[in-house]
């Protein structure tokens, strides 16, 4: 909470999206200065799982053999689009982080997995630029841009995510130390190199500095717009560079903004209020059990089910299943029949127990977190959406009510 | 260094001996899956009866590991 009080206010602001031209050339690092570079910006991935990136690179660093490094554009959630605006506007920051990687980990070959769509062009700036870097088509499926997924796909096993006994940063593609990092990750790399930590710090808050991109969508004028912010940005600067004017106040949120609550962190996210104030961080959204992940923000309109809409994200999930693990195969179809059960007021005794309970026997088992994802957006939405859950249960429904 | 139980679940199809030969730490799930009832970890008492979990595991999906390691990335942070 402190560190939101000296944090620098963080606003929607423009860096990665500025595109490639407004730079200059790569600095010359060595790898020591690379990862300390990224230590002293505090950079996480902004693949979604955050972790801080300058210790990926020293484990990999660390192990004193060939490594190989890895580019990840595989953006399998149907409502994220950062990564490929990014292809778009900023590919030579991409390839550019690509190159400090692979310089501080000492990599043996350098290789980028995306959309089929994007190895063309990627491949032509690849060899105006002279560099050796190999292309791999990711799969246009949930689960592929998974860490594990995403080094099968490279070895040619399939983009299916694998057992994690040992790290990927021990042994990965051929059994090599492997780095996956995500290519916006990569870009902001980029930047700090020439304009240093200090700089990179200067937005977001202190605890979780730096940028990330949002992909915007559901009830705003422009869905699918991808903005730049800080985090710690609060959530109606978001909406409102998505379009909506602004978010009403959390004590009137409906009539002025149509917008009833939120999913962030997209379909393996939670739901959290539509409170314009609220900052988007990992620190102010953890008590929703929420986090900013992948950038994925989805305004629910007012006058809809939020227990609807989130039994038809639940089933999309349950069919985006590898197939690999039992609990997997089973668990998140049997989680979506029976919140859409509960969606559709097909009511039968414990039906909400019965849902917070298949949601504990799943989380925390497969060789991914997929089902635990599914299960967080479900017990997400059964506690945001509780008027609506004892509606439902009472054989109502508020959004056909028009309570909203 | 105490042992614990590792299951790779790609490879699982659950047959279900594993939880039969060991059912101080494993059940079945609703699907015949084993789940934890604690923490995986072995208690020494146990090991002859983990080790031979392991060896009958007909799908080779059970090994037994000096420490469960962290995952170095997922796509979004466990909570």
């Amino acid at each position: 909470m402190t560190s939101m009080m000296t944090a620098p206010v963080a606003r929607v602001e423009q860096r990665l999206l500025t595109g490639d031209a407004a730079h200059g050339p790569l600095p010359a690092l060595t790898g020591a200065e690379i990862i300390a570079m990224a230590r002293d910006a505090g950079i996480t991935g902004r693949g979604g799982a955050g972790f801080p990136v300058w210790r990926k690179l020293s484990a990999v660093a660390g192990t004193g053999r060939p490594a190989v490094v890895i580019a990840n554009a595989a953006e399998g959630e149907p409502a994220a689009g950062k990564d490929k605006a990014l292809l778009t506007t900023a590919p030579g920051l991409i390839l550019d982080g690509l190159q400090l990687v692979a310089r501080a980990t000492g990599a043996k070959s350098v290789h980028f997995y995306g959309p089929a769509a994007a190895l063309g062009p990627i491949g032509a700036l690849v060899r105006r630029r002279g560099e050796a870097v190999e292309l791999h088509a990711a799969p246009d499926a949930f689960v592929s841009g998974e860490e594990s997924a995403v080094v099968g796909a490279v070895s040619g096993r399939g983009a299916v995510p694998a057992d994690k006994r040992v790290r990927i940063t021990e042994s990965g593609v051929g059994g090599a130390p492997t780095l996956v990092q995500n290519v916006e990750t990569l870009a902001h790399l980029a930047l700090i190199a020439r304009y240093g930590p200090a700089w990179f710090r200067s937005a977001g808050t202190v605890d979780e500095p730096g940028t990330f991109l949002a992909t915007v969508s559901g009830s705003v004028n422009r869905p699918g717009i991808v903005v730049e912010a800080g985090y710690g940005v609060p959530l109606g600067d978001l909406i409102t560079a998505a379009g909506r004017r602004v978010l009403a106040a959390a004590s009137d949120r409906v009539s002025a903004a149509g917008i009833q609550a939120v999913l962030i962190g997209g379909y393996h996210g939670g739901w959290v209020p539509a409170d314009p104030t609220l900052p988007v961080s990992r620190e102010m959204l953890a008590p929703y059990r929420a986090a900013p992940g992948a950038g994925v923000v989805i305004a629910l309109p007012a006058g809809s089910c939020g227990l609807t809409e989130t039994a038809r994200i639940a089933n999309y999930l349950a069919g985006e299943v590898a197939g690999q693990c039992g609990p997997c195969v089973n668990g998140p179809p049997r989680m979506a029949e029976t919140l859409a059960d509960l969606a559709r007021r097909r009511n039968r005794p414990g039906l909400p127990a019965e849902v917070e309970r298949l949601a504990r026997l799943v989380s925390g088992r497969v060789a991914c977190r997929h089902p635990d994802g599914t299960a967080r957006l479900v017990v997400s939405a059964m506690r945001a959406f509780d008027a609506d859950v004892s509606a439902h249960l009472a054989g109502r429904c508020l959004a056909l009510e028009g309570s909203w | 260094m105490t042992d614990s139980l590792h299951i790779d679940w790609t490879a699982c199809d659950g047959r279900g001996l594993c939880a039969e030969l060991l059912p101080e730490l494993l059940a079945e799930d609703d699907w015949g899956y084993p789940v934890a009832r604690g923490d995986m970890t072995v208690p020494a008492a146990l090991e002859p009866a983990a080790r031979e979990a392991v060896d009958r595991c007909p799908a080779l999906a059970l090994r037994l590991v000096k420490q469960v390691q962290q995952v170095s990335q997922v796509r979004q942070p466990s909570r």
